[in-house]
């Protein structure tokens, strides 16, 4: 299991967070649809570190952007996301 | 290369079973082939023993980065079955079961196909009006399904709680009788026999590293063993396509996570056939050797690791306890993990992709163990051709664009939320 450090938390075990999406997969308002295609249906999904939305689910409930290594799962960096700093 | 028979068993009797040859031979790779096929896992050797024994195409390697069906071939939990409720899926999936039953005969290789029965529990009203729906869909495409009464379903599994008071009550099933289990290892190694006598190289300890291209179209691959050239490449990697495909410039509605499967020790039978359930996500079978196989969920977060977290095995272990409590006595003896390519309507992708000359075959999630035939059988027919087989034509690439996903679970367009 994972330990993530949370923004507002600190360091807490995996158990308490869910995985959402990639940051790159995120449909913004008015996208045409051919983006909103690329950002429904279409993924990296790389064999190294990718930027990843997460959420604090079972703890203070806030979103999260984490880059990690999905061969080795090491964290590289987690930033909080609110409503200044959009993923 | 000798045919496999009782005589030739009793002949090793009389010399110490001295004359057995390898299987399958360990060629150099040559500079062209007709096709390459990316991954030796079971698909990707059912792939090349169809292309060479139906369409007659012989100048064929398939390469394997590590060992054949060393991916998640053997990593499964070996189930067979065609019980979908949706045409595309139940059509696609009973012509594979159709095959397994003859498979063994097919291949001269026994793959130790078990049509024991493969049962969904139904837990509510809810569930079994879900399970009638799913029998009705299948029986009106002629598979066998037939819905099971409580007391139907505690004759066939007498250690299931059918107490009122179990965590999951059960009111009734649904069971497929010709479905059951294989033996995983079995399946590659008979098409790798199959296709290797039929002149197909299996190039093992070879990575892909690149695609050569011609302009826009693929000609063929760079290795670790050096360039190969090729006149069609198909990707068969499962759980690394993301991976394979991006090499290619290619982005799939594919996300790789990790699914795991675990095993107790071995026991006397007490689990008759395959035990999986409408609202809970554990499936129980057990193998010939007597051990408890389970699985559940896939972990719900995406990793290349092959390994998985203990959180997740225990929530599948935690429901087939409650669904069979003697289970809580059993030791485990082994867990492990695959990398599953989840797809984004949770079924497969086979056909063409916009680059020339390569084919994708992919966005298995977790049920790719049991379309290993038909999988090899369209794939083949799209590489020989060039079009796809009317059974895999619904599952191409461009669905997604088109919005004609083929969703079992209505999930929408995420991997795996339930």
């Amino acid at each position: 299991m994972l330990l993530i450090t949370c923004p507002h938390c600190g360091a807490r075990a995996q158990a308490e967070f869910t995985y959402e999406r990639t940051v790159d997969s995120i449909v913004q308002p008015g996208a045409d649809p051919a983006q909103a295609m690329e950002q429904l249906f279409a993924r990296t999904n790389p064999r190294g570190p990718d930027e990843e939305v997460w959420r604090h689910t079972f703890g203070c409930r806030a979103w999260l952007v984490m880059t990690r290594h999905r061969v080795t799962h090491a964290i590289e960096a987690i930033r909080a996301v609110g409503p200044e700093t959009l993923p | 290369m000798t045919r496999y028979s009782a005589l030739g068993l009793l002949r090793g009797v009389f010399n110490g079973h001295s004359h057995w040859q390898p299987a399958w031979r360990d060629p150099e790779p040559k500079a062209n082939y007709d096709v390459v096929i990316i991954g030796g896992g079971g698909h990707g050797l059912a792939t090349a023993y169809y292309l060479a024994s139906v369409h007659g195409i012989r100048n064929v390697a398939v390469l394997e980065k590590g060992w054949i069906g060393g991916g998640n071939t053997g990593r499964n939990t070996t189930l067979v079955r065609s019980n979908y409720r949706l045409p595309q899926l139940h059509n696609f999936f009973e012509f594979g079961l159709k095959m397994w039953e003859h498979l063994s005969d097919e291949l001269n290789y026994n793959v130790m196909f078990s049509p024991r029965g493969a049962m969904f529990l139904g837990h509510s009203d809810a569930d079994m009006t879900r399970l009638a729906e799913r029998g009705d869909a299948m029986r009106v495409s002629g598979i066998d399904a037939e819905l099971l009464s409580r007391d139907q379903v505690a004759k066939l599994e007498p250690l299931l709680d059918m107490s009122r008071s179990a965590r999951f009550p059960i009111e009734g099933g649904l069971i497929q009788r010709r479905g059951g289990t294989a033996r995983h290892d079995a399946v590659a190694w008979g098409y790798a026999r199959g296709a290797d006598r039929l002149g197909v190289d299996i190039i093992q300890k070879c990575e892909v590293t690149g695609f050569v291209r011609q302009g826009d179209a693929v000609v063929g691959v760079e290795t670790t063993r050096g360039r190969i050239g090729a006149g069609r490449v198909a990707i068969c990697v499962a759980g690394h396509s993301g991976h394979v495909a991006a090499m290619a410039g290619l982005k799939l509605p594919v996300e790789s996570q990790t699914l795991q499967a675990l095993v107790t020790e071995g026991v006397k039978p007490m689990i008759n056939g395959v035990i999986m359930s409408q609202s809970l996500h554990c499936y129980i079978s057990q193998s010939d050797k007597g051990g408890i196989v389970m699985g559940g969920d896939p972990d719900n977060w995406p990793s290349y690791a092959q390994r998985g977290q203990p959180m997740v095995t225990e929530g599948a272990i935690a429901q087939a306890i409650a669904l069979v409590p003697s289970l809580s006595r059993l030791r485990m003896l082994r867990t492990w993990g695959g990398v599953t390519d989840m797809s984004f309507d949770g079924s497969p992708i086979i056909g063409t992709t916009p680059v020339p000359n390569l084919y994708l075959n992919g966005g298995w999630c977790y049920g790719g163990f049991k379309a290993t035939p038909v999988s090899g059988w369209t794939y083949a027919h799209t590489l020989a051709t060039g079009t796809p087989h009317p059974l895999n034509a619904p599952f191409d690439l461009d669905r997604f664009r088109r919005g004609d996903t083929i969703d079992e679970n209505g999930v929408g367009p995420m991997p795996n939320h339930r």
